[in-house]
């Protein structure tokens, strides 16, 4: 980090796993009007930590790990879609059995992503206790991930065409535990978001994002899907096993008769599709082929072919947040021409404008994270209140935010 | 063209054609099929004359509103290729196409229309691309650096492959570091680097094969 002499607004102190997208934690600066925001800035780029510029100096072998380090929560989707450009680039057969792996592990993935992200939205609302429930259940979908690769975070299973692991029978009780403890879960949770009367109160019309914004800010995943987008890439864009399944998009006018495209329809979303993902992981288990799981098990030699790749490919996939999108151009050399990361937060960020437009002080942590961005993004916070300039930092807001709930409650 | 007429993949870039005739200098459609059942997915690559980026995004609008992914910037020595990642059709089963326009910009006039007036997302790509390559988007709304640090040197381009790239000086090769001597030792020594011999793993639930060992490959 930097000097900042000279600077008005705060120096802000990263926190927290870096982020999929940003990789930073958000500067935001809000214009008030009494309570009401009337205008809002943010700026992004306090970690930003150049992963496109390492890449283009190392070989698809290395970037893989990298890759799996861009996020500490979607790190398969990134590598995912990285891999998946190599492969066209390079043009390797990824066999079928590898797709399917990668499909499961890419919806558990979901399902802890959004688990935590829930309790996340909670903790704003200071429901504290609904936090520790979804967070200590979110643990067993951990405890699989780690089954099944090793790791907790940073999994390391991806490689350049296929996986580096297997899934055995005996694997499959401890799948089909998880997945059936969720599906148990769901109602309970779905009934402590949604019929809840302090959650109902602060979400209902908080943060409202009509559909024309949503498409003319690009947005994607369940922000664009809560104010009814219909777009999901594992049902518009057929990549590794979703080609083979059934998937709809989860919608919330599915579930609640209506779309409103405000924080609680982004709840509901989230929440629906944890179960759509323990079906898929299901579907992916009963149907998984057998056969090898990568085109091409010698790293030396799978180097060599990524060596003499030329040409340019895109690697789409749908990661948690939304559209995961990686663009590759290779030109017979060790390392990539060009190599752009676009996350899925990058394409949420504009939203948070319409968003926060008009609303209250004490609204500003749960709208922000109900796009579900980077846990340090409202470090510190530049309030400018009746042309006087004052910093508010996350403590205060949450303070706030947690008094609103108990006003609103009593 | 009726809004409903839904266009196949082959369509797409005949349909661009048929619009610029020869501004458009190639197109390409790669099919992409994986999983079991081997069901397509397709990308469509557009190359045009850079002043037809904004009439060929619009000709792309009369298709269906298209969402922008990105737009990526590759420094190929003379000139920088941009691309316009764009998807259409999204909302069908296995429908969704994506559409990349790309335009050549040449170093010695590095600039480029803004799209933001059709597509007002495009402002944060548009910021990122004018600090980490060096172009000048004319008519952008927002003309402040996006990532960058404010007190990265004026003039330095990450993603450039020439003189204006990341010189030497600035790159931390932080490997380098060694421990601080300024600490308690640890409990245990340094290891000594050595040859990993595959060893039988454990085994509850373990693959048969052995987890492959990463090479190191010199830089």
């Amino acid at each position: 980090m930097s000097g900042n002499e000279g600077k008005k607004a705060p120096y802000v102190v990263p926190i927290g796993p870096t982020h999929p997208a940003l990789k930073e934690p958000v500067m935001f600066t809000f214009k008030m009007e009494g309570e009401s925001i009337k205008d809002v800035d943010f700026a992004p780029g306090q970690t930003h930590r150049g992963i496109e510029w390492m890449g283009m100096r190392r070989n698809p072998v290395q970037i893989v790990h990298l890759t799996d380090r861009i996020c500490g929560i979607c790190g398969v989707h990134h590598t995912l879609a990285f891999a998946r450009a190599v492969e066209q680039i390079a043009e390797i057969e990824v066999p079928p059995r590898a797709d399917y792996i990668r499909t499961i592990l890419a919806e558990f993935e979901r399902i802890q992503s959004h688990l935590l992200w829930a309790g996340v939205a909670a903790h704003e609302l200071g429901f504290d206790s609904l936090l520790h429930l979804t967070w200590r259940v979110r643990e067993q979908s951990m405890d699989v991930i780690e089954n099944l690769t090793g790791n907790r975070v940073n999994y390391g299973i991806v490689q350049v065409g296929g996986v580096r692991r297997d899934i055995v029978p005996d694997q499959h009780k401890i799948i089909e535990d998880c997945l059936s403890t969720y599906e148990g879960l769901l109602g309970k949770l779905l009934d402590l978001f949604l019929h809840d009367r302090s959650i109902t109160l602060r979400c209902r019309d908080r943060g409202v994002l009509s559909r024309q914004q949503a498409l003319e800010l690009c947005t994607v995943g369940p922000t664009a899907r809560a104010s009814g987008v219909n777009a999901d890439l594992r049902q518009d864009y057929p990549y590794c096993a979703y080609g083979d399944l059934d998937i709809t998009a989860v919608l919330p006018d599915q579930h609640m008769g209506e779309t409103r495209g405000d924080v609680y329809d982004r709840i509901v979303v989230r929440l629906i599709e944890v179960g759509q993902s323990c079906g898929i992981v299901r579907q992916c288990l009963d149907q998984m082929p057998s056969g090898p799981i990568t085109g091409e098990e010698k790293l030396a030699k799978l180097l060599a072919i990524c060596k003499k790749a030329r040409g340019e490919a895109i690697g789409r996939v749908e990661a948690p947040r939304g559209e995961c999108f990686h663009y590759v151009r290779m030109n017979g050399k060790e390392s990539p021409e060009g190599w752009k990361v676009k996350a899925s937060s990058y394409s949420n960020l504009m939203s948070w404008i319409p968003m926060l437009r008009g609303e209250q002080i004490a609204d500003i942590p749960i709208i922000v994270a109900s796009i579900d961005p980077c846990l340090s993004c409202t470090d510190r916070v530049a309030v400018v209140k009746d042309n006087s300039r004052q910093i508010m930092t996350k403590e205060e807001l949450h303070r706030l935010s947690v008094e609103k709930t108990r006003r609103l409650s009593s | 063209m009726s809004p409903d007429t839904v266009l196949t993949a082959e369509q797409v870039p005949e349909y661009f054609r048929e619009r610029f005739g020869a501004g458009v200098k190639e197109t390409r459609v790669t099919e992409r099929r994986e999983g079991a059942k081997r069901n397509p997915n397709f990308n469509i690559w557009i190359d045009l004359d850079r002043e037809l980026l904004k009439p060929a995004i619009l000709a792309l609008m009369e298709l269906d509103y298209p969402h922008l992914a990105v737009i990526s910037g590759t420094d190929l020595g003379e000139e920088i290729r941009m691309i316009y990642h764009f998807s259409i059709y999204y909302g069908k089963k296995h429908g969704e196409y994506t559409v990349s326009l790309a335009v050549h910009v040449p170093k010695t006039d590095l600039s480029i229309p803004t799209i933001s007036d059709l597509i007002p997302g495009a402002v944060f790509t548009e910021r990122e691309k004018q600090e980490f390559l060096g172009i000048r988007v004319v008519g952008i709304p927002d003309n402040r650096r996006l990532f960058l640090p404010e007190d990265f040197p004026e003039g330095v381009y990450p993603w450039r492959k020439d003189e204006t790239g990341v010189p030497d000086s600035m790159v931390k090769d932080l490997y380098m570091s060694q421990r601080p001597t300024d600490r308690p030792a640890p409990p245990a020594g340094e290891k000594e680097l050595c040859e990993i011999e595959p060893k039988a793993e454990p085994a509850p639930a373990s693959s048969p094969e052995q987890p492959t060992e990463q090479k190191e490959v010199k830089e």
